[in-house]
């Protein structure tokens, strides 16, 4: 049988976590890779990765297809795959669940690790807990935590199929707000430099910028911070935020709330700069600085702003 | 328009959860129950839109153990008109939560339903998106804010890659976001009015949809534990540590 990968995509550029979904995808069959919306044939020619093949690709009147036009591509696309995966991300969350209640099947989103053709593993409760489940249904509907998995390499240009275009929806996008900030992607960078309430201002966030420049990282926030309008909805990390598993992840005036530790459990590694050595993302860092960030932040910059 | 609203009890989400040590699930003795905390914001996005005008009637939903009518009563003292429990002591999936929804929809039919983007204890954010499907309504997931136009809505929603607002005819489905509202907390006197409100209480079984658990839960396994390092003394030693990491990082790459 034959494995459906919906490409991830955002307003007109692949996402890095497509990669990484082919990864997770390995070994379960034959992957044909589906990339959808306004845009998908010139998309398509960058996401010739290796193991995939066969590229199927569906314009749209949509820059970013929308859940019903999308849905109703894969329902009739679905006949003849065991396994229909997508990215947990914002557009994989908004489609799967509902493709999935159309074929009657139940999904499993956020997977972390295929265990086998039909066992997952997913956390619950903000990552206090794992489920370890399996089917014994013939379809399965997946989304994947793509942050988890590394990314595929590109390999051959393989067949590109057209289908018909996707059908418009009944939802109209009037604006697409795209965050300012020319940083590496949050979810696959190997550096995420994370920013709390403590900061205190806009003006002080910034500096956060500066630091991650330096370091080559990408910048997080807590919800406190994106609540108080210094950083935006989606630098935030955590529960309801983006999931990052960097290589180091560098919490500063982050209180480590369990909600927050949901978004960044998985970094190999943790550093923690908080004025309270009990704060829970000290306990769990694997190296820590006791000290107000106001003094530290700019001594980090000058220390690594490459000359 | 009519809005139905969803609630469910949970674990309060302040509370740390143990899995049990022989891995058959999460240890919920005694744990502090409360709304969802994305429900709230749906409640009181349903609330203000009555309170404004442009909502005749609020009906909340819980499915859920008899316990769930604590989260009713919660909702109809932030301003919801009725409530209705459909009771049930299984852990439902989410397909069987949406497929008993899509039920109440038919009987109910409101112009707009309301849900949270995802419940905190299984972290699924399935239901809304079900719902629309086997509705064939459309949606608005994630949803941070929320106007209604006449008989369409105007949604910004946070994406990956910020924010994307949206116009949906009606009826629609709608999943709230944190940043939606500031739920209120109820004045006493509204607690006290709650209780007079009418509750519906109906059994799982009488709607005839197939409740059966789909995915089998094999085992349940807390995440790995982190160990706490040192504490460093000094900015200096903090950027060595850094420099060492930073040099692994790209001799990796
Ligand atoms: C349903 C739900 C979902 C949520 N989802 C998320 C989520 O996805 N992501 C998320 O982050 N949060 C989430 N939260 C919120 C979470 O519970 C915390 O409230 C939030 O993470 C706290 O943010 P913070 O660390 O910036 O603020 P605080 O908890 O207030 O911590 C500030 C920290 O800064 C330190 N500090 C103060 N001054 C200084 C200084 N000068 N120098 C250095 N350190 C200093 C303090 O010691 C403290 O540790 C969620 C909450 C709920 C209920
Ligand atoms: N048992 C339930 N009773 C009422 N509403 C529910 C229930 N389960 C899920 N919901 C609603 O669906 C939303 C998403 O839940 P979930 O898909 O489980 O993450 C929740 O925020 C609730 O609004």
């Amino acid at each position: 049988m034959s494995v459906l990968i919906l490409a991830d995509h955002d307003l007109g550029q692949l996402s890095p976590s497509t990669a990484r979904l082919v990864t997770a995808a390995q070994g379960l069959g034959d992957l044909h890779l589906l990339v959808a919306g306004q845009g998908a044939s010139a998309l398509a020619a960058a996401a010739h990765f290796a193991g995939v093949s066969k590229i199927l690709v569906a314009e749209g009147p949509d820059a970013l297809p929308t859940a019903d036009s999308l849905r109703a591509a894969l329902v009739a696309l679905a006949p003849g795959y065991s396994h229909i995966i997508a990215a947990s991300s914002s557009l994989g969350r908004d489609v799967i669940p509902g493709l999935a209640a159309r074929l009657g099947v139940m999904p499993v989103t956020d997977v972390v690790e295929i265990v086998a053709p039909n066992r997952f593993v997913r956390p619950i409760y903000a990552g206090n807990a794992f489920e370890h489940l399996s089917s014994s249904e013939p379809l399965h509907i997946l989304t994947v935590r793509t942050s988890v998995f590394t990314p595929a390499p590109l390999g051959a240009a393989v067949p590109v199929e057209t289908l018909a275009p996707l059908a418009p929806g009944r939802v109209t996008t009037l604006r697409a707000e795209r965050s300012a900030g020319d940083f590496p992607d949050l979810t696959s960078a190997a550096v995420v430099v994370s920013g709390g309430i403590a900061f205190g201002s806009v003006e002080k966030f910034a500096a956060l910028g500066d630091l991650a420049t330096a370091l080559g990282g990408a910048v997080g926030a807590t919800r406190a911070a994106v609540d108080a309008g210094y950083a935006p909805n989606d630098w935030q990390v955590g529960q309801t935020g983006k999931i990052v598993a960097p290589d180091l992840y560098i919490g500063i005036g982050v209180s480590g709330a369990l909600q927050h530790l949901a978004g960044m459990q998985g970094a190999k590694r943790i550093v923690a700069i908080n004025t309270d050595p009990e704060a829970p993302l000290v306990k769990v860092a694997d190296y820590a600085l006791i000290g107000d960030l106001v003094e530290i932040v700019p001594q980090l910059i000058a220390a690594f702003r490459k000359a | 328009m009519k809005i139905l609203v969803t609630a469910k009890r949970v674990v309060d989400h302040a509370v740390r959860i143990r899995v049990r040590p022989d891995g058959t699930g999460v240890d919920k003795t005694n744990a502090r129950m409360s709304m969802n905390p994305f429900d709230r914001h749906a409640v009181e996005a349903a609330v203000a839109l009555k309170e404004a005008g442009r909502a005749s009637e609020v009906v909340v939903l819980s499915i859920g153990p008899k316990a769930a009518t604590d989260v009713i009563l919660t909702a109809l003292a932030m301003g919801a008109d009725r409530g209705v429990l459909i009771e049930t002591d299984a852990a439902l999936e989410t397909l069987a939560i949406a497929r008993l929804l899509a039920k109440v929809v038919a009987e109910e039919q409101p112009d707009l339903v309301l849900l949270g983007k995802q419940a905190v204890d299984d972290d699924a954010s399935h239901v809304g998106q079900m719902l629309a499907a086997l509705l064939d309504w459309p949606q608005a997931t994630f949803a941070s804010a929320l106007s209604v136009d006449g008989a369409a809505l105007e949604v910004t929603r946070e994406v990956d890659f910020g924010r994307l607002t949206q116009r949906l005819p009606l009826p629609a489905v709608v999943t709230a976001d944190l940043r939606l509202n500031t739920p209120r907390n109820a004045a006493l006197p509204m607690v006290m009015k709650a209780r007079q409100k009418p509750l519906a209480v109906r059994a799982a079984a009488e709607f005839g949809v197939d409740l059966a658990p789909r995915l089998i839960i094999e085992k349940v396994t807390p995440p790995a534990e982190r160990q706490q390092g040192p504490i460093l003394q000094s900015v200096d030693e903090l950027v060595a540590r850094l420099r060492a990491d930073l040099a692994s990082i790209e001799g990796m790459t």
